[in-house]
């Protein structure tokens, strides 16, 4: 029997899987924080660091982290790019700037938005604030900060400001450290 | 270490890395594993084990695909074993296969490492939204841009050095029938004229998105002699990885890159890879990595990588000293699975005299590199045109 | 062949579901019971290997977060297997044998509780023919269980025994998620959820993470009283159709034991933990393995007391190892398992230094 048939060359097999997304010891501390309007870091005995979002390890150690630190809303920018590809799922219409952003007293950046300026005026080492939404509408999520804008204030030196972070994370180290002796 | 040599006696490739290649996934390796059993004059039945790479499965969807694969990569009756280490699969599982020879425990090993990322969305796979955090992962482009960027600030190396090495990779593909972007009119306005991605990554300074699979057949030195081509020599193997993230970690030139390199270069008794090597392929899917990795893998002086590219060292058609990715690179084809071991094999080829148009003039010893993940996994490997 | 040893095992309590820990959080104090078990730290560590599944977790890349539970800086030597982390041990032993490595610690984990694993597995299947008839991995076992009972080897109530035993003997184990006393009686009058195969047929859904600690023989540390040695390791894979293979019988199970046993030179076994997530398979792989009543099978529970997806293999070595602490156990046979109905399958001889 001859069939006259045309080759398939593609078919579509949609998949579906439905996850449900657990929080964790770390990491549930900081959405009931974030929905005060407050944002929690962890800092780690091992190194003296304060990571921002914490995730539940410090990665140098491999230990658990535990100890609460309430960081300020500003920061400064320590790496950027402007996106102009849309994200898969998202609805953030492109061009828009993503930063890595290090918050006063955390030694570990978080990724947000840039607004409010220029997008050619966004540099390393400038200085930003956080723009909140509506405190009606706060969650438990970073996206209660819309976005960050710049303060106005001098651009920092970075290589400097890695000096001193690292400074001040060797000194919290010791005073861990001495707090356990004692 | 053990004594046991491993050779290389046969690669095989997919014949054209394209998007949307029209063949099934059991074809797609099957087309790479018969090329390289060819070049290695086997026969399925003369392979003791398979070991296969890719990246993540969702780049697919299909889970865990190896148990699918067996049958069309005579993996039947055989011990089968599936690599992932994000983009630097292709490179660990080819040092995986490696480690099967020796052990001392198999004659011969097929290797393949694989892509088929048209089958689902990579764009999508490589932006997973974290619960509980807004959604700003903007693919490997968006993630390296600021990493480039550091690189650039520290540097202070000229706008164009990115374009130049799109060019210069483009190029070099056009020698390589297998490579995906055939580009023959690419000169530096086509790719500063490009649309900007994300910033200061360009289109033509990215990689393509690629489906396409590699094989290799490796051999103890007992069973070297299958082929009617000489076969390449590992001479030397590492793998390193260190976290994603940590606070202050030097994500432009990473600890784990310098440590793999120094493992690798002290087996292989390596002071100084621009001289002892002829060649290299090396894991550059977005322009800038190449002066990025010049530097870290110690070819250049920290802040001088561009240089090397500006001059010309890096480019085989300019007569450079240290041709980097004559096969066209990571910029001319990504089946991103596939791509490490990619590196490994042209890096084989070389030395075997076997690159045909993409050849470097008596290549004796030749660098295979992959890295994947936040710039934190690297597995590099050394190869030979003799015996170590 | 270098003689390589099981130094240590722990492994995190097995529950139905973690609600507080994240995998990470799961992974650092069974890596630190792990290292003090074994008298080691983490720089004593040549390699890390592990073994996860992306669709486990509903996200790619996820076995990367791991990284932050080993404290990789300085980076170390890492792999991971997208598979049971019994073949992580396997990569790791090779290593060993190739002269690489004196050392390595493996770890498997899964949070299996927030998928639907049944459902995941299904696209491991043949992705044009298979998966988009969405066949679950219970589904498929159904058909292997009725593949068996066509034989009239076993019945119905040869399943239920293997459930009884399961349940009786993971009373003595601390880990076990399902422990008790139970009669076949009670357990044929449950209803099938895919006939032959009754729930308690199947393994649970388990969350949890497991860590395992190799080493050279000259590498031993010293405190280790009675390390597991690995005398022979081997593993088979399978045609994957299932209509094409012998649903019933486990080909792949008797060749991988055949290679084990040569090069072991060891023939007979006090133990073996069996990778058996569904009852049937339990009495497939005692044939394929020839083993009588003398030997003592998954003295833990086995996969039916307690099953962590992508590590449940690695847990049939690590209870194995434990088992093997007792003076009167010298050997003992661990099978690991991965794709629909026994596909490949791991064969290791262990036995008491």
């Amino acid at each position: 029997m001859d069939i006259d048939l045309d080759p398939i060359e593609q078919f579509d097999a949609p998949i579906y899987h439905r996850y449900h997304a657990t929080s964790s010891r770390a990491i549930t501390p900081f959405l009931h924080a974030v929905k005060r309007g407050e944002l929690l870091g962890h800092l780690s005995t091992a190194t003296g660091k304060v990571l921002f979002p914490p995730l539940g390890a410090c990665p140098e150690s491999g230990e658990a982290t535990h100890i609460p630190v309430i960081l300020s809303d500003t920061g400064t920018v320590i790496g950027f790019t402007t996106v102009h590809l849309p994200i898969p799922g998202s609805k953030l219409v492109p061009p828009f700037t993503v930063a890595n952003i290090l918050l006063d007293g955390a030694d570990q950046a978080c990724s947000h938005l840039i607004s409010e300026c220029d997008i050619d005026s966004v540099a390393i080492g400038m200085r930003v604030v956080a723009v909140w939404r509506p405190a009606e509408v706060w969650n438990n999520s970073l996206e209660n900060i819309e976005y960050f804008k710049p303060t106005g204030e001098p651009l920092v030196d970075i290589d400097a400001l890695q000096q001193q972070c690292l400074a001040e994370a060797e000194q919290r180290k010791e005073a861990a450290k001495g707090g356990q002796d004692a | 270490m053990s004594n046991n040599r491993v050779a290389i006696c046969g690669v095989g490739q997919t014949e054209r890395y394209k998007t949307k290649l029209t063949c099934s996934l059991a074809g797609l390796v099957r087309e790479a594993a018969l090329n390289a059993l060819a070049d290695a004059g086997c026969e399925w039945s003369d392979i003791d084990a398979l070991i296969i790479g890719k990246a993540p499965d969702m780049f697919e969807g299909v889970v865990m695909p190896e148990a699918y694969l067996a049958e069309a990569l005579g993996g039947v009756n055989k011990p089968v074993i599936r690599v992932h280490t994000a983009g630097s699969v292709g490179g660990s599982t080819a040092i995986v296969a490696a480690n099967h020879i020796k052990s001392g425990f198999f004659n011969r090993v097929l290797t393949v490492a694989f892509e088929k990322q048209s089958e689902s969305n990579a764009h999508w796979a490589l932006s997973p939204s974290m619960p509980f955090r807004p959604h700003f992962n903007s693919g490997a482009g968006g993630m390296f841009a600021p990493v480039i960027r550091e690189y650039m600030r520290r540097s202070d190396a000229p706008e164009d050095v990115g374009c130049q090495v799109a060019v210069k990779d483009r190029l070099h593909a056009i020698k390589n029938p297998h490579a995906h972007l055939h580009l023959p009119d690419i000169d530096i306005d086509t790719v500063k004229n490009s649309p900007m991605l994300w910033e200061p990554t360009r289109f033509l300074e990215s990689c393509p998105s690629s489906d396409g699979a590699c094989a290799m057949v490796l051999a103890a030195e007992s069973h070297a002699d299958t082929s009617i081509h000489k076969p390449a020599w590992v001479h030397a193997m590492a793998m390193r990885s260190e976290p994603s993230f940590y606070p202050w970690r030097e994500e432009v030139n990473p600890e784990a890159s310098r440590a793999c390199a120094k493992d690798l270069y002290s087996q292989a008794g390596i002071t100084q890879p621009r001289k002892q090597l002829d060649m290299a392929e090396v894991y550059v899917p977005f322009s800038w990595f190449e002066p990025i990795w010049l530097e870290s893998l110690g070819f250049a002086e920290p802040g001088q990588g561009w240089r090397l590219t500006l001059e010309g060292a890096t480019s085989r058609d300019q007569g450079g000293d240290i041709p980097w990715n004559c096969s066209g690179g990571v910029l001319s084809s990504n089946p991103i699975g596939a791509s490490g071991m990619i590196r490994f094999a042209e890096a084989a080829l070389q030395v075997r005299g076997m690159a045909e148009q993409r050849q470097v003039d008596g290549a004796k010893r030749a660098l295979g590199h992959a890295y994947g993940g936040h710039s934190q996994f690297f597995a590099m490997w050394i190869v030979g045109d003799e015996r170590p | 062949m270098r003689e390589v040893a099981i130094v240590a095992y722990a492994q995190s309590p097995q529950v139905r579901q973690e609600k507080v820990l994240n995998e990470v959080e799961m992974l650092m104090p069974v890596i630190e019971t792990a290292l003090t078990e074994a008298a080691m730290t983490m720089d004593d560590i040549d390699f890390v290997c592990s073994g996860s599944c992306d669709y486990i977790a509903g996200g790619a890349f996820s076995f990367v977060g791991a990284v932050d539970a080993l404290g990789a800086t300085p980076s170390k030597m890492e792999s991971h297997v997208e598979m049971d982390a019994a073949w992580a041990l396997y990569e790791s032993w090779l290593k060993i044998q190739a002269g690489e490595i004196s050392s390595a610690l493996i770890y498997g984990f899964g949070k299996s509780s927030v998928g639907d694993l049944p459902d995941v597995m299904s696209q491991q299947c043949d992705p044009y023919y298979l998966a988009p008839l969405w066949p679950d991995s219970i589904s498929m076992a159904g058909l292997q269980a009725s593949a068996l009972l066509t034989t009239r080897r076993y019945t119905e109530r040869d399943f239920a025994e293997v459930v009884v035993e399961s349940r009786r003997k993971a009373k003595a184990n601390p880990s076990a998620q399902l422990s008790g006393d139970t009669e076949v009686e009670e357990l044929l009058r449950a209803p099938y959820i895919s006939s032959p195969l009754r729930r308690h047929d199947c393994c649970p859904i388990t969350d949890g993470v497991s860590v395992l600690i190799i080493t050279d023989k000259t590498a031993l540390p010293e405190t280790i009283k009675r390390p597991v040695y690995i005398r022979g390791i081997d593993h088979r894979m399978e045609a994957h159709q299932l209509g094409i293979r012998v649903l019933s019988e486990s080909g792949s199970t008797t060749q991988a034991l055949a290679q084990a046993k040569s090069q072991a030179g060891i023939e007979h076994f006090d133990i073996a933990e069996l990778y058996a997530a569904f009852s049937p398979q339990t009495l497939i792989l005692k044939d394929a393995l020839g083993l009588d009543d003398q030997v003592d099978i998954n003295p833990s529970g086995g996969p039916l007391a307690g099953h962590i997806m992508m590590s449940a293999g690695l847990d049939r070595f690590g209870m194995s190892f434990r088992a093997l602490q007792k003076s009167e156990v010298t050997t003992a046979l661990a099978h690991a398992t991965s794709g629909p109905c026994l596909q490949h399958n791991m064969i290791a001889i262990l036995e008491a230094g």
